[in-house]
């Protein structure tokens, strides 16, 4: 096999895995202060608001991704220009993390509920006991506990979002898999430059998991 | 002087049952009290109650002549001013030693808080745990953690749930006089509630027995042992068995273990009163020239004594502490003789 064309391609494929990256950094950090606040409306004793929540939750988990994206894609800028009476298209990357956030803080609110549903309730009695008001007893004794041990939970999420961004291909962003195979379409060496993609999907993923599983041997001794 | 806790008629109740009818009792300031009683008597949920996390159907609860809880006023736990040592201590795992003790001080500046944390730690006598994590504690260790980390904030009152009963049976009555010590050297008014009476007596100055959400006696841990109001209390502390009798003609009762010479009880009436006497096990002396026979049922080795579980001819049974030098065999047969101080009876219904 020839690898030259691979190397020639290599700045595209690298700016590629650097928009991959910073879309799913962006949606890890939007969709996890999203879901945590929605977890805490789910967790609300206002029956509106944990039902309102709990809508969320249940409508994005049981609706295709992809749909998602393609109708951020055409009707948020839509909407967007209505509100706003201009016609400033807000661009794919923009609608894209607004969709991964929104999408993915529905399985990120599912973890969180229940990292806040596993500290017991005598924590929050000992906080209320010393004085403290709902939202510092969340931030400052239940929170942190509930990440500790969502953690993993929340990164094996995140890999499979690391994953799932290769589908913003349907509205033409360019990220590492639409790199790859933009460049092999050029060169005509399509398969080639697919089964690179495929092993570094493979690489990042996979790498990702064996260390994530660990840290979660760790987080339990 | 307004009492540090008044609880005047509370009750409790949960959809299916009351848990708390009408209880009353008070608190001096500085007075440890404690309610005791087996579970499900009502005395967590009247903790509770008093914390905050309670809400009475009935009755009034002030702290420091504060209403805190009534028909009209319900304050949650944070607005209190209260201290609180739960049974698993709930102390913060993400936290060290310093910044568990530390939590309740976020009002103070930064050097205010160090030096109350620094007398918390010496009160406690944990200088040198203080960069340690509670998991990284021994469990006397932790809950001495719970309990500077709850005293840290000068509570006007504090609130102990069973704060020992995770801790070796060794471990707690010594760390129960500690707890006393370090509260009275704090000047806490404080409240306990337990199960057991060996806790209540060496962290208490008043004790209420409680039974069925209601107090039976409320009064200290000697005149408890000694003036139990009723059966049920007279069964509950210490150990001993409730004797019949029978009150004579010259208002003496007499057992079937003899006769007690001493005053007997008013209440007990007259000639053929039938009468129930607490006999605890070291009013029953052991006496080979006693003619009263009992069998030895069972003996338990205390080291210094043994508590011999006796069986009277007709089959009554009786509890006697004796010197363990008097090692004697299940089955065997020995003489006692009834030693009572004073007669604590109850008249047969």
């Amino acid at each position: 096999m020839d690898f030259s064309s691979l190397v020639t391609a290599m700045p595209g494929l690298v700016s590629g895995m650097m928009l991959t990256l910073k879309l799913l950094v962006l949606a890890i950090v939007g969709g996890v202060a999203l879901g945590t606040l929605l977890a805490l409306a789910r967790l609300s004793h206002n029956k509106l608001l944990s039902n309102l929540a709990g809508f969320y939750v249940n409508y994005f988990r049981s609706i295709p991704l992809l749909l998602v994206i393609t109708w951020f894609y055409f009707v948020v800028p839509f909407i967007i220009g209505w509100l706003t009476g201009t016609n400033e298209p807000i661009g794919a990357f923009y609608s894209c993390l607004v969709a991964f956030m929104m999408f993915e803080a529905a399985y990120y609110c599912e973890i969180v509920r229940a990292g806040i549903q596993s500290i017991s309730r005598g924590q929050v009695n000992a906080a209320y006991a010393l004085g403290m008001t709902y939202s510092q007893t969340m931030r400052l004794v239940i929170l942190p506990q509930a990440f500790r041990k969502m953690t993993p939970l929340l990164l094996q999420q995140s890999i499979i979002l690391f994953q799932d961004t290769s589908l913003v291909y349907a509205v033409g962003l360019m990220d590492f898999l639409n790199s790859a195979r933009s460049a092999g379409d050029i060169v005509g060496e399509l398969h080639q430059f697919l089964l690179f993609a495929g092993l570094v999907y493979f690489i990042i993923s996979f790498g990702a998991s064996t260390l994530v599983k660990r840290l979660q041997k760790r987080l339990t001794v | 002087m307004t009492p540090m806790l008044e609880v005047n008629a509370v009750s409790v109740r949960y959809p299916d049952r009351a848990v708390i009818e009408s209880l009353s009792f008070s608190l001096a300031s500085g007075q440890i009290g404690c309610l005791l009683g087996h579970s499900g008597c009502g005395k967590t949920t009247m903790l509770r109650a008093i914390a905050g996390f309670e809400t009475p159907a009935a009755g009034e609860i002030r702290i420091d002549g504060e209403v805190v809880a009534s028909a009209s006023t319900m304050l949650p736990p944070e607005a209190r001013r209260i201290g609180m040592v739960f049974q698993d201590y709930a102390l913060f795992p993400h936290l060290n030693v310093t910044d568990n003790i530390g939590f309740g001080l976020r009002a103070l500046s930064a050097a205010e808080r160090t030096a109350r944390i620094g007398e918390m730690l010496a009160l406690v006598g944990l200088e040198d745990e203080c960069r340690r994590f509670p998991h990284e504690l021994s469990g006397g260790q932790q809950q001495r953690v719970a309990l500077a980390r709850a005293l840290a904030t000068r509570p006007r009152l504090m609130l102990l749930d069973e704060p020992f009963s995770n801790l070796d049976a060794e471990l707690r009555e010594r760390l129960g006089l500690e707890v006393r010590d370090i509260l009275k050297a704090a000047g806490t008014t404080a409240i306990l509630v337990t199960h057991d009476q060996h806790e209540a007596f060496a962290v208490a100055d008043v004790v209420g027995v409680m039974v069925d959400g209601q107090i039976r006696q409320w009064a200290s841990p000697y005149s408890l042992y000694h003036q139990p109001v009723d059966r049920h209390v007279a069964n509950f502390i210490g150990e001993g068995v409730l004797l019949p009798g029978v009150v004579n003609a010259s208002a003496q009762i007499e057992f079937e273990l003899g006769r007690f010479d001493g005053p007997t009880p008013a209440h007990c009436g007259v000639d053929g009163c039938r009468v129930d006497v607490l006999v605890r096990p070291d009013d029953v002396q052991h006496d080979d020239a006693s003619p009263v026979r009992a069998t030895v049922l069972a003996r338990a080795f205390r080291g210094a004594e043994f508590l011999y579980t006796l069986a009277l001819p007709s089959g009554q049974k009786v509890l006697s502490l004796v010197p363990s030098h008097h090692n004697h065999a299940v089955g065997e047969e020995i003489g006692i003789r009834l030693e009572l101080e004073h007669a604590v009876a109850y008249v047969r219904e």
